[in-house]
């Protein structure tokens, strides 16, 4: 009887916890609505609708997560343009299969692409590049807004681990942050039991330094923290430029269960480096070199770096447009902490610590604050608009609070499908954001799509936030996994879409016909090869088994659209080329045989006869190949 | 015989000569003169632009592919980082024609030299001021400009005629349009002269009507 009774309670409670859970992580207690029927249909519809022939007004540039790749789409319509191959080979556009972008890649073929971050003049886009991080490689890319084209990876960058805080540039792309998401033991391959992570493991944050003119990437500077986890940053901007943040989650240095050992003490940090005294310091030798970097010890070399408490594991810290304020957010708590950058500064310049962490000061959480914002439940990301409303995304509550900087009141709350991660508003992290879009990045979809089965695709949802309701006007649906994106006036961009002939600075290139050749030297065979409506040249050519094949493919074209492929069956390759690129293919001819080529980018009404052959010698010559063919068909016969 | 006879009654033919050579010999009035040298310095910007332009219309290029004949060089558009030139050549050699070389058009070399030589001549006769002279110039280039039309004309019907019997598509022989709009193939094709022929003809009109001008010996003589 009473075991009955325990057991009645048990599995009440059970079921009590399990509601409650749900209601606080499910998200799916206030079932985002469909939108109303009549009106705000139409009036979303025409807000979405860009008519065939016209062209978007803002470009969306999504990080593509796991997937390695930028995904382009256009704002309002939410339509994907294009995929920009990054961290990942790609067939689509040949990317990883040619010499030049199989040697950016690595040796890798993966990488988890994080935040992007366009370019700044003056705190605001400029549209020359992207920057985006590769949190498992500890790598950042450029792309080039020229040509929509990875043009740079560098790293894996010297003892960063986790490469989660970056790639948020200076105001003026002085710098790109790098930050260590897992501690470890340092330089990278050093082994040291996980028993010594709090005194051994050390975490690290730094800079990237970015050539104005070329956009060229160069490590610039680290720093050595504590084992924290470096999570996100920002670059100060306005009344905060030449500061750099990023949050901290563990701030206990605690391994195992992070979920359970990280979460015990009520504050975590933002770190803010001071980077043009860390330019100081490294200019006057305050530093030591690990390997091969510029480090800076904050023990030996104060004034860089100070810690801010923070509300619990904080995951977005965000400079407001002006940079006097500093959003940062605790995950697991309510509220959202608006930070001051002239009281940072005063109460670094009046030593206002409650202590230290490894030597670096720690701030007086109520001497730095100006204001606790009541947004919601699981508060991570801050965007900003033209008219000095801030828009936090609520993970748990699976939501958007919009409050207002300064007088710090929420004054409007939209529920989103489901999970909100990241967000972004038009420019909505420059010194001149331009309101009237934003698009929440949500974690989960639930079936708000055609199903595709248990691999759903992500979410996101365009919200007009042009008047004082934010609503939502459009769903939209990513490849996974968007962790963050920018949305840039198209304006600002002006992309070209041929490379022209005389740009071509390939010393392979050719441009006429009668220019190709194969010339051999040993057993290297180097082929200047054209690509035109609609032929290959040469459209045969013959080498023998085990030769180095080195094709220098030239795209003759001249006019847009006019990509050719070249797919060779059994060797793994597959080259595209714009009109007026040359790309390097290179492999040895390890298979006797015949193997066709042929044009993999559809081109022309004689696509299908853009073809040739490549007829691979075997070792031993024709007449052992022959007797081995022989010798196959007659085992075939039998 | 007949100048005997005309100089004591001159036959109709006669006069009609006497009064040719009076009228060749007539000076040219200040005036015709200045709209000589107008009309010689009309050349100089004749350089500037095209004397023909070609316009290919199509569903893939709704803009157009140019091609501009200049009184020297073969241009094509450059519109959206596009070689319309290399374009035009590249969709021909499906119909195999011949690729449009600038080499192949030996209009570009004589024709600026015609020009440059007009513009001595017209000069040479707002010089001299006489009438002979400036008729002279007419004919020759009333004679230069159409057969420059012609030649040109010809080459590029030429181009339309002599199609490689290889090529993967085959489309009849042609002839480019001249002046207005034809059809070949799937391009709509329109071809007009451009601003360098219009001033052409506006230095032959000059020069027309600095004869007109000077027609009547003046008052003074």
């Amino acid at each position: 009887m009473r075991n009955k009774s325990h057991l009645k309670i048990l599995i009440g409670g059970s079921l009590l916890a399990a509601l409650v859970l749900a209601l606080m992580f499910g998200g799916c207690s206030r079932k985002p609505k469909r939108l109303a029927q009549g009106g705000d249909v139409t009036e979303a519809a025409v807000a979405t609708y860009v008519a065939p022939g016209d062209l978007d007004e803002y470009y969306l540039f999504y990080s593509g997560g796991q997937s390695g790749n930028v995904y382009v789409a256009g704002v309002p319509s939410m339509r994907h343009i294009a995929t920009i191959p990054v961290f990942t080979p790609y067939p689509g556009t040949g990317y990883g299969f040619d010499k030049q972008t199989k040697d950016m890649l690595g040796g890798f073929t993966w990488g988890d692409a994080h935040h992007t971050a366009l370019s700044e003049t003056n705190g605001d886009y400029d549209g020359r590049w992207l920057f985006i991080n590769d949190n498992a490689n500890n790598r950042v890319a450029r792309i080039d807004l020229r040509d929509f084209k990875t043009k740079q990876i560098i790293g894996p960058i010297p003892n960063v681990s986790g490469n989660h805080g970056s790639s948020f540039v200076t105001p003026n792309t002085e710098y790109v942050l790098v930050g260590s998401r897992f501690s470890i033991p340092l330089p990278r391959h050093t082994y040291a039991p996980v028993e010594q992570y709090a005194t051994v493991y050390k975490g690290v944050v730094g800079a990237l330094a970015i050539d104005p003119k070329t956009g060229q990437m160069s490590v610039g500077w680290e720093i050595l923290m504590p084992p924290f986890d470096y999570d996100l940053g920002d670059a100060g901007k306005g009344a905060s430029n030449g500061w750099a943040f990023w949050t901290c989650y563990n701030s206990e240095r605690a391994t195992g269960k992070l979920e359970v050992t990280s979460t015990q003490k009520d504050r975590d940090y933002i770190a803010a480096v001071n980077w043009k005294n860390a330019e100081q310091a490294i200019k006057s030798g305050k530093f030591k070199m690990l390997d091969g970097v510029k480090v800076i010890d904050p023990k030996d070399t104060p004034g860089v770096v100070y810690l801010m408490p923070c509300s619990k594991s904080p995951h977005g810290v965000d400079v407001s447009p002006d940079g006097k304020y500093i959003i940062g957010s605790g995950k697991l708590q309510s509220i959202t902490t608006a930070f001051n950058i002239e009281k940072i500064q005063n109460a670094i310049q009046t030593k206002n610590f409650t202590g230290d962490e490894d030597g670096i000061p720690v701030l007086k959480y109520e001497a730095i604050k100006d204001a606790e914002i009541n947004v919601g439940l699981g508060p991570l990301h801050t965007q900003f608009d033209d008219q000095g409303f801030a828009y936090t995304s609520l993970f748990v509550e699976s939501a958007i609070a919009k409050w207002k900087l300064g007088t710090w009141e929420v004054v409007d709350k939209i529920p989103v499908a489901y999970n909100i991660g990241h967000l972004t508003a038009a420019e909505g992290d420059t010194m001149h954001p331009k309101g009237k879009y934003l698009v929440a990045l949500n974690k989960l979809s639930h079936g708000r799509h055609l199903s595709v089965g248990p691999s759903q695709p992500e979410s996101s949802q365009l919200i007009n936030i042009s008047g004082d309701k934010m609503k939502l006007i459009y769903d939209a649906f990513t490849e996974p996994e968007p962790h963050y994106a920018q949305i840039i006036q198209a304006s600002k961009l002006k992309p070209i879409e041929v490379y022209a002939k005389e740009d071509n600075k390939d010393p392979n290139a050719i441009w006429d016909v009668k220019d190709t050749k194969v010339d051999r030297t040993g057993n290297s065979v180097k082929v200047k090869m054209t690509a035109v409506r609609s032929s290959f040249e040469p459209n045969h050519f013959e080498v023998n088994q085990g030769d180095h094949v080195t094709i220098y493919l030239t795209n003759i074209e001249q006019t847009t659209d006019e990509l050719h492929g070249f797919g060779l069956g059994d060797y793994d390759i597959n080259v595209v080329v714009d009109p007026g690129e040359t790309k390097t293919i290179d492999f040895v001819a390890s298979k006797p045989g015949v193997f066709p080529y042929y044009c993999t980018n559809f081109c022309s009404a004689l696509h299908q006869e853009m073809q040739g052959y490549l007829l691979v010698k075997p070792k031993g010559g024709a007449s052992a190949a022959r007797a081995k063919t022989g010798a196959a068909v007659a085992g075939g016969v039998q | 015989m007949p100048a005997t006879s005309a100089a004591a009654q001159p036959g109709r033919f006669a006069r009609k000569l006497n009064r040719a050579n009076a009228f060749f010999d007539l000076p040219m009035s200040l005036r015709s003169r200045l709209i000589l040298v107008l009309a010689a310095l009309l050349l100089i910007p004749s350089f500037l632009f095209p004397l023909y332009n070609m316009t290919l219309y199509s569903n893939q290029f709704p803009d157009g592919l140019n091609l501009y004949i200049y009184s020297y060089s073969l241009e094509g558009g450059h519109a959206q980082n596009r070689d319309d030139l290399r374009e035009i050549n590249t969709l021909n050699h499906y119909i195999g024609m011949r690729p449009l070389l600038e080499s192949d058009f030996s209009e570009f070399k004589w024709i600026p030299l015609l020009v440059g030589l007009f513009f001595i001549l017209a000069l040479r006769a707002a010089v001299v001021g006489k009438m002979s002279n400036v008729v002279d110039v007419s004919v020759m280039f009333l004679y230069f400009g159409l057969f420059s039309l012609w030649s040109f004309y010809h080459r590029l019907n030429q181009y339309g005629h002599n199609l490689d019997p290889t090529a993967a598509v085959k489309v009849p022989p042609f002839a480019p349009p001249i002046f207005g709009e034809k059809q070949l193939a799937n391009f709509t094709v329109y071809s007009y002269p451009g601003a360098a022929s219009f001033l052409l003809i506006g230095f032959f009109l000059l020069l027309a009507l600095a004869i007109w001008m000077s027609r009547k010996p003046s008052a003074a003589q």
